[in-house]
């Protein structure tokens, strides 16, 4: 069968039946094309044919045999990135890239029939491809942008870099489709392996004879529980997690035993030929069951189903309580939700001598290393970790996932192994937000300053320790919001249940709580008369305040004046909306605003970061990189920092990101702390690579570097000094002639039994509102606006601030409006829905830099602020638009349908 | 091995139906939706392709009526020159999947997958669409909601296939209406959609139908209202005539998506919506 595409011929044997996805990506080499989900849910895969844009993955090829096939791999012409491409760069509109090569080609069939469309048919041409990072609104910008000529940004001038809104240093890889993700760049002779999952939440199980399947099918090998070294593993020191079930299965989900073989052979096994034996046991769910007295037990050795308790207690809340004004008191619910990225977990590993290497997708090369090895029982020096470009993370992939496993089979059968999951597989087996269950109680004096509050929090952790600790510790420190209140008592369990392990996901608990602390602000502003976005602004916690554990914020707190950046816009939406509903009766409107913070980094736990920059010999700086960028550009800000701090250009540095052989820890790429941190270590290791350059130069502080090749000038103050760097003793292979390293741990205290302590050297803060309008007949929730207000400390690249803040919107739009994970009822993504871009509304981003010492160039993290309080302000708008007090999310329709019918009869 | 057969003549696939006998292989057109159910699955079926043959994909206009091809798509209907009366299935192409999914997804595929949630089952009930079903044998006509018998069950016998979907031509104009309801914008199975039809002489209806989706196994009709709606003056106040008892023949379920309640009310509110914007139209 003859293929065409991209107008080149190609010649295919195989069966007419594969889809189009499979043959471009396994037959013809060409991996632009992506698979996200193989079943016409995602649009990753879209490629057009006969100029029509369609799902490779849904297309059998012999349809596709001999009519023009146009793939990403075909949109530069004569080695130059399209219009479309470029203005994908320009506008940032491809974060972790994954969906890109998706977005694009949809969007080159509009362009081919529309050369100026608008907004609307922009986003009708898109409507099929799911974005998870972007928020869509670059995306959309960047199309329209495209019917013009794209004025690209120049590489900043030296010493200008940080602040600028610098193009992606990865973003050319991403628009072109050869950015190589996990199951990307697999080998060709790689043996599959496929995991056996239970279909149980919770069941006993025995094994029978696997020879005979063995031999049906052709593998090579079935692995079992018998045949892992250590048997567990989680990020603490439970070690909870088998990597293969071994007897008993706690979750639907859980990895029973992992076949390997040519991958058609594993493909071919049909689950229930298995001899797995399974005894169904009534599965514990969720945390009321849970808690109850007698309740089964998710793990033996957890009494009470308790994994962890947490709790911050300052001053006396009885007395606040009793000095109070008003109270306000509710019982808050949220869902599992799922991460949702589009690139499913996948990688390889190859056993080289006696170390292992591991190719894949992650949030965490070290801790993947350490947990890796671990399982393996070998030291830590013998497994090699190089992380593949990652298809969006939001937590879910800080867990490892395929590694342990395909370290597994590699190690034993010493060929290469790979294992890319199904969309199905991913969203049963890994990690998810916690479902909460939240009471609180919050009181404010007559002039509307909070006098105490208390909360109580239970998070279902699923059935396995991940993240859950981090959860239970993390959120009684916030849950009393980002205000200054002298009594507090916030207490916080997790529970096991026979669940997915609930894990890390973008705030880790906090998005949660956030539901319950704005709803009771906006209930005590109704009590005392008091306008919203005020009773906000008078408790706003400011630099000098102290803080739930007592901590005092010296600095960057500037949640006050992201509330006042968005008082004007506030008033005047207000008064639209009062004139709106004056009008109308069905379809009203309405704002909200929700507030937030967040500490960046680990909580109370040392979170260093080292990184090292080299000069070498041929007058290149080369940044050895351990930080990984799972799309929200930490490589483009660090190169951003590096540049400044050492005083190049940005394309004089080239880098090497998360490869554990060849970078140093930078930590994991989570609690919004790679910004922070990391950046911090780089500035550190610039200025340190700075300074021995100019004592090599006997240069002052201010002197200018120039490069002509290997020849490096120093100038200060008029006198110029040549350093020929290819005469410098060379201290490696690669050419180092000088190495700067820089080390940065956030400056923390352990907190003390009552929660006391400094457990952030940091904090995130942000101010949003949202205007909705709300179908009162059908209970649907249209959000038309969300103005956000973040203090981000300095903007690096305000372009990557801002789509931060856009992703985080729409994931935060998600949790309040649509998405639900359920398992074995929403494992697919036409099931369990996400925002798409027609859902996702104009957002204007306000920064406010309140800069903060201690990071570099005064910046803080942005990476979770930006979902935390966009759930709280579409309620609250719900709220004024309605009357609803929404305490369960998501809102689904049918939901604030029956809010609406059980409302009072309200005086209109 | 499996085999994969892509005929580019009718008679070719239904010689090939005939002879399968008891392995009768799978149709395949769009893909839409063989490929989602078999995830992570080999790829074992014997396939039959209907998409190389060319007869079978277009609309055709005569005088009794229209006849869409088995293998049109979704972008066909969008994109095709059709009067009023198709205004409200050019709407169900928009809402299916995303473009991708509307320019590989036909209409017939969609009808044989019997879906409680077919988008292109309320509209074309509406407009009183009978299936042309093929056999080797010969060819019979039945009417739509004769056709889907219950939740993914039709009455298609082994050797047959769908060859087409036949669109009466109404007495009079008519005009048409769909809408929707989901969860999320774009890619969404749907809560509750419905379909109107009306044909108007004299700004008086004079014929009806009105059909709802996924408020029961399958799509139905709602014969009381549109009894009810004869005779009326074409107008916004159309919209009154709808009651609640008009809705008893639906059974919706509970799912994740809606609770059967709520289907059944949104139901009601979307019929008086497109009864009200109809009526608004006035037109001829």
């Amino acid at each position: 069968m003859r293929l065409i595409v991209n107008g080149k011929p190609h010649s295919y044997h195989g069966s007419p039946a594969k889809r189009l996805s499979d043959v471009l990506r396994d037959d013809l080499g060409l991996t632009g094309t992506k698979v996200g989900c193989n079943a016409g849910d995602c649009g990753a895969c879209t490629v057009m044919i006969d100029g029509k844009q369609v799902c490779s993955c849904l297309t059998a090829v012999g349809q596709a045999a001999g009519r023009p096939i146009a793939t990403v791999e075909g949109l530069k012409a004569h080695g130059a990135l399209s219009r479309l491409q470029r203005a994908f760069l320009k506008h940032g509109a491809a974060q972790c890239g994954i969906c890109t090569p998706g977005m694009l080609m949809a969007a080159t069939d509009l362009l081919a029939e529309v050369s100026k469309p608008d907004e609307q048919q922009v986003m009708d041409a898109i409507g099929g491809v799911l974005c998870r990072c972007t928020g869509y609104r670059k995306i959309v910008e960047a199309v329209l942008d495209a019917t013009r000529t794209p004025d690209m940004p120049e590489v900043p001038p030296v010493g200008t870099a940080v602040g600028a809104r610098s193009l992606k240093v990865d973003g050319v890889q991403k628009v072109e489709g050869t950015e190589k993700y996990g199951a990307d760049y697999i080998p060709h002779e790689a043996l599959w392996l496929r995991a056996i999952r239970s279909p149980h939440a919770r069941a006993s199980f025995t094994l029978g004879d696997f020879s005979e399947v063995m031999r049906k099918y052709g593998l090579e090998r079935v692995f079992t529980a018998a045949d892992v070294p250590r048997n567990g593993f989680a990020i603490f020191e439970t070690k909870d997690q088998p990597v293969l079930a071994d007897g008993l299965v706690r979750y639907r989900g859980e990895a029973v035993v992992a076949l390997v073989g040519p991958r058609e052979a594993v493909e071919a096994v049909k689950p229930d030929e298995l001899p797995i034996h399974y005894v169904p046991e009534e599965p514990v769910s969720g945390v009321i069951a849970a808690a109850a007295p007698g309740a089964r037990l998710v793990q033996a050795d957890k009494p009470e189903n308790v994994l962890i308790r947490g709790n911050v207690t300052k001053g006396d809340v009885a007395k606040g309580f009793a000095e109070a004004a008003a109270t306000a008191e509710g019982l808050f619910q949220t869902s599992f939700v799922e991460h949702a990225y589009i690139e499913p977990e996948a990688g390889w590993a190859v056993r080289i001598g006696d170390r292992i290497e591991i190719h894949a997708s992650t949030q965490a090369p070290y801790m993947d290393r350490d947990e890796v090895a671990s399982v393996m029982q070998l030291p830590p020096d013998r497994v090699r970790i190089v992380p593949t470009a990652c298809g969006g993370g939001f937590g879910g992939k800080l867990d490892v996932s395929v590694q342990p496993l395909i370290a597994l089979a590699a190690w034993t059968l010493g060929k290469p192994v790979a294992c890319v999951y199904t969309r199905p597989e991913s969203m049963a087996s890994s990690t998810k937000r916690h479902p909460a269950r939240i009471t609180a109680k919050f009181a404010a004096a007559k002039d509307g300053r909070l006098v105490a509050v208390e909360t109580a929090a239970d998070f279902d952790t699923g059935a396995y320790a991940s993240w859950g600790p981090t959860v239970a510790n993390r959120v009684p420190v916030h849950a009393s919001g980002p205000y200054h209140v002298p009594h507090v008592k916030n207490r916080s369990r997790a529970l096991f249940t026979n669940a997915p392990p609930s894990g890390a996901f973008r705030g880790f608990g906090v998005p949660q709580a956030a539901i319950a602390h704005e709803t009771l602000m906006d209930d005590l502003a109704a009590r005392l008369g008091i306008d919203r976005l005020e009773m906000r602004y008078i408790n706003a916690i400011r630099a000098g305040d102290l803080t739930a554990t007592s901590q005092r914020l010296e600095h960057s707190a500037g949640l006050a004046d992201c509330i006042a950046a968005l008082r004007p816009h506030w008033q005047a939406l207000g008064a639209d909306v009062e004139a709106f509903n004056a009008r109308r009766k069905t379809v009203r409107r309405g704002i909200g605003i929700g507030c937030m913070w967040y500490g960046l980094g680990n909580t109370s736990i040392s979170n260093p970061s080292t990184m090292r920059i080299a000069l070498r010999a041929d007058g290149r700086v080369f940044y050895y990189n351990g930080a990984v960028d799972i799309g929200q550009g930490s490589n483009t800000i660090f190169v951003q920092i590096v540049a400044d701090a050492l005083g190049v250009g940005m394309d004089r540095i080239d880098y090497v990101m998360g490869d554990t052989d060849r970078t140093q820890d930078a930590g994991k790429t989570s609690a919004s702390r790679q910004t922070f941190v990391s950046g911090k270590a780089t500035e550190i290791a610039a200025r340190d690579l700075r300074a021995q350059i100019l004592r090599l130069a006997n240069a002052g502080d201010g002197a200018k570097l120039n490069f002509d090749g290997a020849v490096l000038t120093v100038e200060d103050s008029g006198v110029v000094r040549r350093l020929d760097l290819a005469t410098l003793p060379r201290l490696n292979a690669d050419g180092d002639v000088l190495l700067g390293e820089g080390r940065f741990d956030p400056p923390t205290t352990m907190l003390d039994a009552d929660g006391q302590g400094v457990p952030y050297a940091t904090y995130g803060f942000a101010a949003q509102m949202a205007l909705v309008e709300v179908d009162t007949e059908l209970g649907k929730v249209k959000v038309k606006k969300i103005i956000a207000a973040h203090d981000v400390g300095k903007a690096v690249n305000p372009t990557q601030v801002e789509g931060q803040i856009h992703g985080g919107i729409a994931q935060g739009l998600g949790l309040a409006l649509m998405e639900e994970y359920l398992p074995g009822r929403t494992e697919n993504l036409h099931d369990y829905l996400i925002p798409t871009v027609g859902d996702v509304p104009e957002i204007d981003v306000i920064m406010i830099e309140d800069a903060e010492p201690l990071g570099p160039f005064g910046a803080k993290g942005v990476g979770e602020p930006g979902l935390v309080p966009t759930a709280p302000a579409i309620l609250g708008a719900i709220r004024h638009a309605t009357g609803v007090r929404v305490t369960e999310v998501p809102v689904l329709p049918h939901r604030l349908h029956a809010a609406l019918k059980d409302l009072p009869l309200a005086a209109e | 091995m499996a085999s994969y057969l892509r005929p580019t003549s009718l008679a070719e696939a239904l010689d090939h139906l005939s002879a399968a006998n008891t392995n009768a292989p799978v149709i395949l057109a769009g893909g839409t939706d063989f490929y989602p159910v078999r995830v992570g699955r080999a790829l074992d079926d014997d396939i039959l392709d209907l998409t190389g043959i060319a007869d079978l994909r277009g609309i055709t206009a005569s005088d009794e009526g229209w006849r869409i091809g088995a293998t049109t798509t979704w972008s066909d209907v969008a994109a095709a020159e059709l009067p009023p009366l198709f205004d409200g299935l050019r709407s169900a192409a928009r809402a299916i999947g995303g473009v991708q999914i509307q320019n590989a997804a036909t209409v017939a595929g969609n009808l044989c997958n019997a879906s409680p949630a077919a988008d292109s089952v309320p509209p074309l009930l509406a407009m009183r669409a009978r299936v042309e079903l093929r056999a080797a044998a010969g060819k019979r006509e039945l009417p739509l909601g004769d056709f889907i018998t219950g939740n993914r069950r039709t009455v298609l016998r082994p050797g047959e296939l769908v060859s087409a979907i036949l669109v009466p031509r109404p007495k009079k104009d008519a005009q048409s209406i769909f809408l929707k309801l989901g969860a999320r914008e774009y890619l969404v199975i749907s809560i509750a959609m419905v379909a109107v039809v009306l044909e108007v002489e004299n700004n008086v209806v004079s014929a009806a139908s009105v059909a709802v989706g996924a408020c029961s196994a399958v799509a139905q009709r709602l014969s009381y209202l549109e009894s009810e709606l004869i005779g009326r003056r074409l107008n916004a106040a159309l919209a009154n005539r709808v009651a609640p008892a008009h809705f008893e023949g639906l059974n919706p379920i509970d799912d994740i998506r809606a609770s059967a309640g709520y289907r059944r009310e949104a139901a009601a509110v979307l019929v008086r919506r497109a009864l009200t914007m109809l009526g608004k139209q006035k037109g001829n």
